[in-house]
């Protein structure tokens, strides 16, 4: 337990690959939370898929002691936070339990969009913010370029800005002290009634929800009888700890520390992130002001290939919010793809992200459907009515006008790619916005456009575009009146509501005939032709044909084939386990998510 | 007798007969296609005939259940590289301890440029009644394609001098579908073909197997087969030799009545055999068996006296079933339903397939209608949920 002025509390900010997790590890390693010899490389991503993706999901907590140059002793609470556009929510929720935050820039790389949208919410949060170069053992390094564009985006000087290689463990030193130094204690009214915060939550199978918190009055001690305010929960506060990164239980979280807490509750709903918890016996009377609930951008239908498995898929999906409070779903029925749920994610990784874990981790087999974004149809009566699905577009007699989300989007790109990024963005409705130059080599650029057109593949277009050197930021701008229609995809005469989708009325057409040859060459030949058409409506805007499947056999099968044979066969069938049944025809999963590979 | 090679009462006996097969690796070289156990002129082991020969004797010797053959097939390789004489030992060593019959099967897989009149006729007299050509093309041009020694007319040769040897039954093997194969080639190779009266007609869709030379051309990008031309090039052999008075009782084989090939209608109705040689695979009791592939490794194990069993499968009754439905799916007379039969013909694949024409159920079997898409049906009852399985 220390005082609140010798804790510091903070955050490091990084873009992808900028070298976060290394640096974590070496700020671990100097302070002697964990030896050199036990390290698990990345020790914070806790996930195989973070490590796999090399991003970080979920947020955590982990203590380190630090004894500064003067020989004080310190606790510090570093708090991780993701690096992607996605989780920007999730960003946000870590940084309210941090004074301060360390910004970190690959020293190759220079700033990059995100990495800028999240510094500023770090500073719009009133948090002192550390402007660090990392990777200045790397041979293309450029540490002058790189701490002059930070100084400029944050208003300082050069000078403030640490060097680091968190791989050599050069600067690190400065950086610790720097922490100590530049970065504010907590406040906080030790004699207070408790007020602390739930920053995250997940929960374990054999302990139920684990909650990180931060204290931020008073203190909690264990077996204390502690409410949540939100919801009214009163419960006994069962273990406190901390990591270090390994769990390590421990008696009491004082003003300004970073704990878990674990009550044995198991329901999912009862503690929700941005909650304050206080004493039953002698609550605050002042909550902690909530966090902005986060709103969904994207919306995708997940289905079971095995119809079997929708209860399953629902329970998987219960558990999951529980981690992740920003996704949303409800109940859908497709008559292509049977029952599901209509999920609301994010943004296209965390889409991407709960898919893979709902597979992996709950061994469920999904079909996804391809994305939309929640559209809002006005009626000839005057209604407005939300649009979450192609599907739910009312008929075009009872409609007036369709509204779409905009987005204001940030593109941070060397300035030799101008144009190739101008060129793209108008090509998905994007209107010109300001351009600012970070450097004489690098260009801020601002749009505003329909955050439909960012779904589809925008990103990865960006990045291929700019040879990956461009880098992307968006945050929901207002709705507003677009010439939208539906594009419906016929696969042997019957509309497939699977396969439809909202788009530009300009850009039907090439819509529907990319679509359609891409689907000609997913789906498998079946028993007879299957016609493949886009339509607006009745009128037919495209066709092909996927022509009749002829010959599928092994020519010769003699005795000392049979076992190779029978296995053979045994391993195709899994193929055709994975085949999802629309009329009579068999279509593969990818087919669903053909929309967001169009060459168009 | 004459029965029809697609009778349902000929496949059904076919499962109770009881064969041998012989593998006889050499060749005179490796064809780009081929995946089999082989051993090309030049390559470690090609000089070991004599070693081989006797090696294979002394396998036969180690059987200690034997049971009376009702058809014998030597397959390759080569087993005309063989001398006559060998051949000959060969199969009194299986007679001396199996038993073979008079109305047995014997037959041998030939290479024609290996063919002269003196040859065929001291392997008729050394008990062979049945040969089976690798005539694959009468197009030069394909036959260069797939790596063949042979002429068009050594073929025709060879197979006229097997009918004045005597031979009951001749076999002409043919591959189509090659890519450079023309639609006029095949009809050509189809004329020659039938033009020779053959008894047996085996065609097989030229198929690029993993790890052979085709396959890693093809990978490099040259031609692979197109299956929408094997299937017109089927089709049309399919018109002929019905024509010609031959009946499709296999996928890939065709007959005239009288002169099924008995071992291969045994293996494909879960009869039993033993099989001897590199790489030959045994079913006895309930298990398939194999040997080791390499000829180095199985001389030494067999005059060690040992059995040169690389590895060997027990089959569950499930398993079974599936085997016997998934194979018995090739034969134009179709396969008994039983269990598994029964789960398919009532679920939505197996509906949707009879809809379509590809498949039908009659007289408590199952038989494809659209033979080249057997094994689209075959993954239809893998897929099918069977209470026993």
């Amino acid at each position: 337990m220390a005082a609140p002025s010798r804790i510091r509390n903070f955050a490091i900010i990084a873009h992808i690959d900028h070298g976060k997790s290394t640096l974590a590890d070496r700020l671990l390693e100097r302070t002697g939370a964990i030896s050199e010899r036990d390290m698990r490389a990345q020790m914070l991503d806790e996930m195989d898929l973070e490590r796999e993706r090399g991003i970080t999901i979920k947020a955590n907590a982990v203590r380190l002691d630090y004894v500064d140059a003067t020989g004080e002793a310190y606790q510090m609470n570093l708090i991780d936070t993701p690096g992607h556009v996605d989780f920007s929510y999730e960003v946000s929720r870590s940084l309210e339990a941090c004074e301060g935050a360390v910004l970190v820039v690959d020293a190759s790389q220079g700033v990059e969009a995100q990495t800028l949208a999240n510094a500023y919410l770090a500073i719009e949060g009133g948090l002192e913010v550390i402007p660090v170069v990392n990777k200045i053992d790397l041979p293309a390094a450029d540490p002058d370029r790189a701490s002059e564009e930070l100084a400029g985006v944050l208003g300082g000087t050069a000078d403030e800005v640490i060097r680091v290689s968190a791989k050599t463990g050069e600067g690190i030193e400065d950086l610790l002290e720097a922490i100590v130094h530049r970065l504010p204690a907590p406040t906080g009214d030790v004699d207070a009634p408790l007020r602390a915060l739930v920053f995250d939550s997940f929960y374990d199978t054999y302990r139920g929800v684990v909650s990180h918190i931060r204290v931020v009055d008073g203190s909690i001690q264990n077996r204390d009888e502690v409410q949540f305010l939100a919801t009214g929960l009163d419960v006994t506060a069962d273990e406190l700890g901390i990591r270090r990164p390994t769990i390590e239980p421990i008696d009491r979280l004082t003003t300004g520390e970073v704990g878990y807490l674990i009550t044995g509750v198991k329901e999912i709903d009862l503690i929700r992130v941005g909650d304050t918890v206080t004493h039953t016996g002698r609550p605050t009377d002042r909550a902690l002001p909530g966090y902005r609930e986060p709103k969904p951008m994207v919306f995708s239908g997940l289905f079971p290939t095995d119809g079997d498995d929708f209860e399953r898929l629902r329970e998987a999906l219960d558990k999951l919010r529980l981690n992740d409070s920003s996704l949303v779903y409800q109940a859908e029925t497709s008559r292509a793809l049977g029952f599901g749920f209509r999920v609301g994610f994010l943004g296209l990784l965390h889409m991407e992200i709960v898919r893979e874990r709902l597979e992996r981790e709950y061994d469920l087999d999904l079909v996804a459907t391809a994305p939309s974004v929640a559209y809002r149809a006005n009626l000839a009566s005057g209604e407005q009515v939300p649009v979450r699905s192609p599907q739910d577009l009312p008929d075009s007699a009872a409609l007036a006008s369709i509204e779409e989300p905009f987005v204001k989007v940030m593109i941070i790109t060397p300035s030799t790619f101008i144009g190739t990024v101008m060129e793209l963005v108008q090509q998905r409705r994007g209107e010109m916005g300001e351009m600012t130059y970070l450097s004489p080599e690098r260009a801020e650029l601002h749009y505003r456009m329909p955050l439909a057109e960012i779904v589809f593949d925008f990103f990865d277009q960006l990045k291929s575009r700019t040879r990956g050197y461009a880098s992307l930021d968006y945050e929901p701008d207002d709705y507003q009146v677009s010439d939208l229609v539906r594009v419906n995809i016929l696969l042997n005469g019957v509309p497939v509501d699977a396969f439809s989708t909202i788009v530009h009325r300009d850009k039907a057409y090439t819509y529907g005939k990319a679509m359609v040859s891409r689907l000609r060459e997913l789906i498998p030949r079946q028993l007879f032709d299957v016609p493949v058409q886009a339509a607006i409506g009745t009128r037919i805007i495209s066709r092909e044909t996927i022509k009749a499947k002829r010959k599928d056999v092994t020519a010769k099968c003699y005795g000392g084939d049979i076992t190779r044979k029978r296995k053979l066969l045994e391993r195709q069938k899994e193929g055709k386990r994975r085949m999802k049944m629309v009329g009579q025809v068999e279509v593969p999963p990818e087919a669903f998510v053909a929309a967001l590979k169009l060459d168009m | 007798m004459n029965v029809r090679p697609d009778a349902a009462a000929l496949a059904d006996e076919a499962g109770s007969w009881r064969s041998a097969y012989l593998h006889v690796p050499f060749c005179a070289r490796r064809c780009p296609y081929c995946d089999f156990a082989v051993v090309a002129a030049g390559e470690p082991g090609s000089g070991d005939t004599g070693r081989y020969v006797d090696a294979l004797i002394a396998e036969i010797r180690f059987e200690d259940a034997p049971f009376p053959l009702d058809a014998v097939n030597f397959g390759g390789g080569t087993p005309t590289r063989l001398e006559p004489e060998d051949l000959s030992r060969i199969l009194a060593a299986l007679d001396d301890r199996f038993g073979t019959g008079d109305d047995s099967e014997i037959s041998i897989e030939a290479n024609p440029e290996d063919w002269s009149p003196g040859y065929g006729a001291a392997l008729h007299t050394a008990g062979f009644d049945r040969v089976s050509f690798g005539v694959q093309s009468f197009d030069p041009e394909v036959l260069a394609y797939l790596g063949r020694a042979h002429t068009p007319l050594q073929a025709e040769r060879a197979v006229l001098d097997a009918r004045t040897s005597g031979f009951s039954t001749i076999n002409i093997d043919v591959i189509f579908g090659s890519p450079v194969e023309t639609r006029e080639s095949w009809e050509a190779t189809v004329d020659r073909t039938l033009a020779l009266e053959p008894e047996h007609l085996s065609a097989y869709a030229l198929t690029v197997e993993g790890g052979t030379t085709l396959s890693r051309a093809v990978n490099a990008g040259a031609d692979a087969p197109d299956p929408d031309t094997q299937a017109d090039r089927y089709e049309y052999l399919a018109d002929r030799a019905r024509d010609a008075g031959l009946v499709r009782y296999e996928i890939s084989n065709w007959a005239k009545p009288g002169h099924a090939c008995r071992y291969n209608l045994s293996t494909w109705n879960m009869g039993e055999y033993v099989a001897f040689g590199t790489g030959a695979h045994d079913h006895r009791r309930g298990v398939r068996s194999r040997n080791v592939r390499r000829i180095d490794a199985y001389l030494s194990r067999v005059e060690h006296a040992e059995r040169p069993r690389s590895g060997h499968e027990h089959l569950t009754p499930c398993e079974r079933e599936r085997e016997r439905f998934m194979v018995g799916l090739r034969l134009a007379a179709g396969v008994a339903t039983g269990t598994i039969g029964e789960a398919f013909l009532a679920s939505p694949d197996g509906l949707r397939l009879v809809d379509a024409g590809v498949i039908a159920s009659s007289n408590g079997r199952v038989v494809v209608l659209r033979p080249l898409l057997t094994d689209l049906v075959a993954r239809s009852v893998l897929s099918v949920p069977t209470d026993d399985c």
